[in-house]
C-alpha cells in the first residue's frame, strides 16, 4: 500500500471529507472541509468518490513526499505549490508536493487518487479539532495510507468550467436567507461592511463591524445550522461554521445560503464582507447552479 | 407546533416557548421518530425545539415538512413513554466558586442572595436532562430553582474549562470539554464527560435525572 509522508504539516492541516452526519443528538457537529465544494472537485478530478479522504491546508500549506507513483490535485486556494490547480498530477515515487503562505484564500486541498485512509470514528475521517474526533492536526513524522477511493479514471479539467473555478476574494458578498429570529432585528446587518477577526476558526467566524443593538425577543436555546449568522448581546455577528456548536442561545438574523459555503471556508482574518438577503427560491438556484458547475468541471 | 425554515437545508420545528416537560416529551418524540430516516441529515433537539437537517440537493423543503408533520400525527408514544419512564439518576460533584466558579459572586448579586445560599440552591434541585447539544455531549438541565436565572455574559468567553457548571437565562448545564461559551460559571466538576471511546452513550443521557453535590466549601 502506498503512503505520503509529511515533511512540515504547515500552519494548520488535517485530514477532512464531506463530514460526520447524524449525531447532532448528541451535541457532535458534521466538522468536514470548511471549503467542501474544492474537495468534492478535487476528487472528482482524481477518480475519487466526492466524499473521499484529503488534506485541508489552511493558510500556509506542508511538504508533503510520496512512496509511490501517485495522482493528485491541488483545489480551493493557491498555496504558491508552483503547480497548477484543479488539474490531476503524476508525482513519481519520491517525488514530493511542497505548499508555502497562500497567495489567495485561506484554504487549499490536496487530494490523492484513493483517498487517505484514516479510521471514521462516527462514520467519518474529518477531524474535528475541538474534540480530537477523527485525530489532530498533522505533524512532521506523520505517515498516511492511501486509500482505495478511486472509482473511475483521472480526468483533466474542462477549459471553460476551469476558468469559471472560484476565487475568493478580500472582499465578499456572502448571500442569505433570513434567519428564524430576523423579525427581531432592523437592517443593520445589511448596512455594514464586517472584517473577519484573528479569533476566526473552523466553529466560526467572528465579524467586527458597528454594533448591531440587542433585540427584544426571549431566546431559548435552539438548534442552529450550518452558516447561521448569530448576534450575541455585544452585537458582533458571528457565522458558524464547519465545527460549530449544535444548538444555541443568541438570536439569529440571517443564515449563509449552501452555495456560499465554500466562501467562508475561504475568508482570511482581515477580509471584509457584506451581506445580501436572498429568498429561499434564489438560494436553492445558486446551488443548482453550483453543482452544475462542479459536474461540468470533470 | 410550528415547522418554519431556519436556512436553505433545515427547518426549525417548535412546540411553544415554554420550557416545560410537555414540551420536552414532544421533542424527545420526533427526534427519535425521525433518527435514522434516509432524507434526514441531522437531528438538533433542544429545549422545545427540534431543528431538522437535509441536504436541498436531493430533497425539497416541503416533502420534509410533511414527514415531520405525519411523524407528529401518528405518535402512539408508547415505547417513548417507557424511555421516558426508565430515567436513571446521575449524581455530579461539584466545586463551588472560586476559581472553578468564576461568575458565583456575579450570579449571588443579581439574584441579591449570598454565594453560600445560591449553591444551596443549585444544589438543591433535580434536573432533568432535556438535550445534549452546543457542543459534543454538552448536557442541558432544567429546573434551574427560578431565583438564580441569570443572563448570560454580553460576550462569550473564548475559552470555559472542561467541567465547568454554568448557568443561561433558567438553565444550567456543564461543559464537557475547553471550548468558548457564554454561560456564568458558578463551579466545576472533575467528572469526565466526554469520553469518546464511550459514543455513543455518553455518561449522561437523554431522559436522565441529574443532582449536583457540592464537594467543598464555597470560595469567593
Amino acid at each position: 500500500m502506498s503512503a505520503i509522508r509529511v515533511l512540515s504539516p504547515g500552519f494548520q492541516t488535517t485530514v477532512q471529507d464531506l463530514g460526520r452526519f447524524g449525531f447532532a443528538q448528541f451535541g457532535v457537529s458534521a466538522s468536514g472541509a470548511a471549503d467542501a465544494l474544492a474537495l468534492r472537485a478535487g476528487n472528482l478530478l482524481v477518480g475519487n468518490a466526492e466524499n473521499a479522504a484529503a488534506l485541508e491546508m489552511t493558510l500556509v500549506g506542508g511538504a508533503f513526499e510520496f512512496e509511490a507513483d501517485t495522482v493528485v490535485v491541488l483545489t480551493g486556494s493557491d498555496l504558491d505549490a508552483g503547480l497548477p490547480l484543479w488539474t490531476p498530477l503524476e508525482i513519481k515515487a519520491g517525488g514530493g508536493v511542497r505548499c508555502r503562505a497562500t497567495r489567495s484564500g485561506a484554504r487549499g486541498y490536496l487530494c490523492v487518487r484513493g483517498g487517505i485512509d484514516v479510521p471514521k470514528p462516527l462514520g467519518s475521517a474529518s477531524v474535528h479539532l475541538l474534540t480530537g474526533l477523527g485525530g489532530r492536526a498533522l505533524r512532521a513524522g506523520d505517515v498516511l495510507s492511501i486509500g482505495d477511493a478511486a472509482v473511475r479514471r483521472p480526468r483533466h479539467p474542462r477549459p471553460g468550467p476551469l476558468a469559471a473555478a472560484p476565487q475568493s476574494e478580500r472582499h465578499t458578498t456572502l448571500r442569505v436567507t433570513a434567519g428564524p429570529q430576523a423579525a427581531w432585528f432592523a437592517g443593520d446587518l445589511y448596512a455594514a461592511a464586517w472584517s473577519i477577526t484573528e479569533e476566526s476558526d473552523r466553529m466560526g467566524l467572528r465579524l467586527r463591524g458597528p454594533a448591531i443593538p440587542s433585540p427584544a425577543g426571549h431566546m431559548i436555546t435552539e438548534g442552529v445550522p450550518l452558516g447561521a449568522v448569530q448576534v450575541p448581546p455585544g452585537g458582533q455577528p458571528i457565522i458558524l461554521f464547519v465545527e460549530h456548536q449544535t444548538t444555541g442561545g443568541y438570536p439569529k438574523p440571517a443564515n449563509v445560503v449552501s452555495a456560499d459555503f465554500w466562501r467562508l471556508g475561504q475568508l482570511r482574518p482581515r477580509d471584509q464582507v457584506r451581506f445580501e438577503e436572498v429568498a429561499m427560491e434564489r438560494a436553492l438556484e445558486l446551488l443548482r447552479e453550483q453543482e452544475r458547475w462542479l459536474y461540468a468541471l470533470v | 407546533m410550528t415547522i418554519r425554515p431556519a436556512s436553505d437545508r433545515s427547518l426549525l420545528v417548535s412546540f411553544g416557548d415554554q420550557i416545560s416537560p410537555g414540551a420536552r416529551r414532544q421533542v424527545l418524540r420526533l427526534t427519535h421518530s425521525l433518527e435514522g430516516l434516509r432524507p434526514i441529515r441531522n437531528l438538533h433537539p433542544a429545549f422545545t425545539s427540534v431543528l431538522v437537517e437535509f441536504d436541498p440537493r436531493l430533497t425539497r423543503q416541503a416533502e420534509i415538512e410533511d414527514l415531520i408533520r405525519e411523524k407528529t400525527l401518528g405518535q402512539a408514544g408508547c415505547a417513548e413513554q417507557d424511555m421516558l419512564e426508565t430515567a436513571r439518576q446521575v449524581e455530579i460533584p461539584v466545586r463551588y466558586g472560586g476559581e472553578f466558579g468564576p461568575d458565583l459572586e456575579e450570579v449571588a448579586r443579581h439574584a441579591g442572595l449570598t454565594a453560600t445560599r445560591v449553591v444551596e440552591l443549585h444544589a438543591s434541585a433535580e434536573y432533568l436532562v432535556y438535550f445534549l447539544g452546543f457542543a459534543t455531549f454538552f448536557v442541558y438541565l432544567g429546573g434551574l430553582p427560578a431565583e438564580i436565572a441569570t443572563p448570560r455574559l454580553a460576550a462569550p468567553r473564548r475559552h470555559v474549562p472542561a467541567g465547568s457548571v454554568g448557568i443561561a437565562g433558567s438553565q444550567t448545564g456543564i461543559y464537557p470539554m475547553a471550548s468558548p461559551g457564554g454561560w456564568r460559571i458558578v463551579g466545576r466538576t472533575d467528572l469526565r464527560l466526554l469520553d469518546l471511546q464511550a459514543v455513543p452513550p455518553p455518561l449522561v443521557r437523554l431522559g436522565d435525572r441529574v443532582r449536583f453535590v457540592p464537594v467543598a466549601e464555597v470560595r469567593s
